[in-house]
């Protein structure tokens, strides 16, 4: 069986192939150069390395986010169309889980954090099986710290944006903190290719309906809903 | 016999998915356009995001549908032609990403669109063109006179230099209160009403073919306003007549004094602002008048639509223009000359 994977969902940029459950090829990068420019062309790269055509590949695995907006869309547009046209499945796994499976050797909890500005962030908390103790979502960093003072396990933090966030997850869980090395902080399509391998595979009649899991509503949506509260309050 | 040429079209540079194939850049063989105007509605104009996340959910379902119409598999086309810009940057990706996979995997060659040059080569799909031509675009993004005097060249001999003509309908839509997209609902009060109240005509410098439309909608806010404190009523159809009549003169004054300085052979009016009635009346009338041929497509080729990119896209494919998987998306891209 031959998988291509692809993450696009924050900075980095990960494209890998996979037959019959082995590594051939992966490319991964963290530059500036945007998705849209980048993605389609490591696709067409990593699948020439792997001396594949478009149309021997048997299903497509790809990071579904949170993360960017932009991003995600970017690498489900790509592997939804991919998938449609060549008639074979596709298979979603969570930005935030593929993070979480670089480190499944940690002996402790694992804790994958994207930023999303002020304050916030895109995490989860997992265990070292990859089952979540905290699911996906959106979350105030402070929220997610208070809940991880209080497990006596250690910790690993996973990905790039720890570094932004180092010195508050250090001043809350002082010595539990721990930090992931540089390879592990990268997405890997590999990775996502692996977790997807774990999954049933969808019926092709739902590739049209496969979306992001952006894990917020729009800023428009969130004021419009707003109003309509207030509206409501008037009213009553 | 040379074989037929056949390409589809992919847009997505604002609120419609749409995609067609076109056969030889002048016949229509499907086209399928999946609006977003009800999910903007509530907004009262495009959210750019919410534009992204539908196209996302559509773009596979249109271009499928497209295929299906037409009865084609991917292996009966030549190439795909998709719009580069201008438009919305996170709208545009998603029919360049969709057009770039599409476009691998089937071993298809690329070709990125102007989305101007699309609205302008609409008029293929109804009439070939005849050079030199003068195309008056206007829609919410633009307002433009464009010479062509071939194929792929293009002069901009005129534009606005503020707000374009279908964006001060949206905000005079909105000061009267008109539901979005509040263009037609203007055309049809105008329309409608025997009263106009006189605004003023902004024609700029003399000889200048440039365009300004903020002043007038302040001209209209400030009436509304005046009247408000006067307790004058206010008609909505005497404000939307009188609205219409300065943007509808201004646009068919200068488009005919430009179309008698190029001596041109063809005028066309392209964009979704060409729908409107008003206009389209009063450049048919004048151009009769005049006796020079005028066109303007179809309301359903004057808004986004695919065709149009794939009208364009096989005049460029024809002359060797391709895409690289590469391709970004320029969401402020300016036409350029094809040669
Ligand atoms: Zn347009």
């Amino acid at each position: 069986m031959i998988w291509l994977g692809i993450d696009t969902s924050n900075v980095p940029l990960s494209v890998a192939v996979v037959q019959d459950g082995q590594l051939l090829v992966e490319w991964t990068s963290a530059t500036k150069i945007a998705h849209s420019i980048g993605a389609m062309p490591a696709v067409e790269e990593a699948l020439k390395r792997a001396n594949i055509k478009p149309s021997e590949i048997e299903a497509i695995a790809v990071s579904e986010g949170p993360g960017s907006y932009t991003g995600v869309r970017i690498g489900v547009t790509i592997a939804k169309t991919l998938a449609w046209t060549l008639k074979i499945p596709i298979v979603g796994v969570s930005s935030l889980q593929i993070l979480a499976g670089n480190a499944s050797l940690f002996n402790g909890l694992i804790c994958p954090i994207m930023d999303a500005r002020r304050q916030n962030v895109f995490s989860a908390v997992y265990t070292n099986e990859l089952e979540p103790v905290l699911q996906d979502g959106h979350y105030a960093l402070d929220a997610i710290l208070e809940k991880l003072s209080t497990s006596e396990e250690d910790i690993l933090f996973v990905g790039k944006d720890v570094a932004i966030h180092w010195e508050a997850i250090q001043h809350v869980l002082g010595e539990r903190a721990k930090r992931a090395s540089l390879h592990l902080d990268m997405p890997r399509a590999s990775v996502v290719i692996e977790q997807a391998m774990t999954k049933q595979l969808p019926s092709i009649e739902e590739t049209h309906h496969f979306v992001p899991d952006y894990k917020r509503i729009t800023e428009a949506e969130t004021n419009w809903l707003a109003e309509q509260k207030q509206v409501g309050k008037v009213n009553d | 016999m040379s074989k037929d040429q056949i390409i589809l079209g992919i847009e997505t540079s604002c609120d419609e998915t749409a995609a067609s194939i076109v056969r030889n850049g002048r016949e229509i063989i499907s086209n399928v356009v999946a609006s977003q105007i009800e999910s903007h509605k509530r907004f009262g104009g495009v959210v750019p995001e919410i534009a992204s996340r539908h196209h996302v959910e559509q773009v596979t379902l249109v271009i499928e549908e497209a295929l299906e119409q037409a009865n084609m598999q991917p292996g009966d086309l030549d190439a795909v032609a998709v719009t580069e810009g201008p438009g919305l940057v996170g709208a545009l990706l998603i029919g360049i990403n969709a057009a770039k996979a599409f476009a691998f995997a089937n071993s298809l060659p690329l070709v990125g669109v102007h989305h101007i040059a699309g609205h302008i080569y609409a008029n293929q799909l109804v009439e070939p063109m005849q050079f030199p031509l003068l195309a008056l675009v206007v829609s919410g993004g633009h307002t433009e006179i464009v010479l062509m005097r071939e194929h792929g060249s293009f002069e901009l001999i005129g534009e606005t230099r503020d707000d374009a003509a279908g964006e001060a309908y949206d905000k005079v839509a909105r000061v009267l209160k008109l539901p979005y997209p509040g263009g037609p609902h203007i055309d049809r009060l105008a329309h409608e009403s025997v009263e106009a109240i006189a605004f003023p005509r902004i024609w700029l410098e003399e000889g200048s073919y440039d365009f300004s439309f903020s002043g007038l909608k302040s001209s209209v806010i400030n009436y509304m306003h005046n009247a408000e404190q006067r307790g004058e009523v206010i008609i909505p159809g005497a404000v939307a007549a009188g609205f219409q009549a300065s943007v509808v003169e201004v646009l068919t004054a200068k488009t005919l004094r430009a179309a008698k300085e190029f001596k041109v052979k063809q005028v066309i009016a392209a964009g979704g602002v060409s729908a409107n009635k008003g206009l389209r009346k009063s450049l048919e009338d004048t151009f009769e008048r005049e006796g020079l041929p005028f066109t303007v497509p179809p309301l359903f080729l004057c808004t986004d639509n695919a065709a149009m990119i794939a009208a364009a896209g096989s005049v460029m494919f024809e002359r060797g223009h391709r895409s690289t998987m590469a391709m970004n998306g320029k969401p402020g891209m300016t036409l350029f000359d094809w040669n």
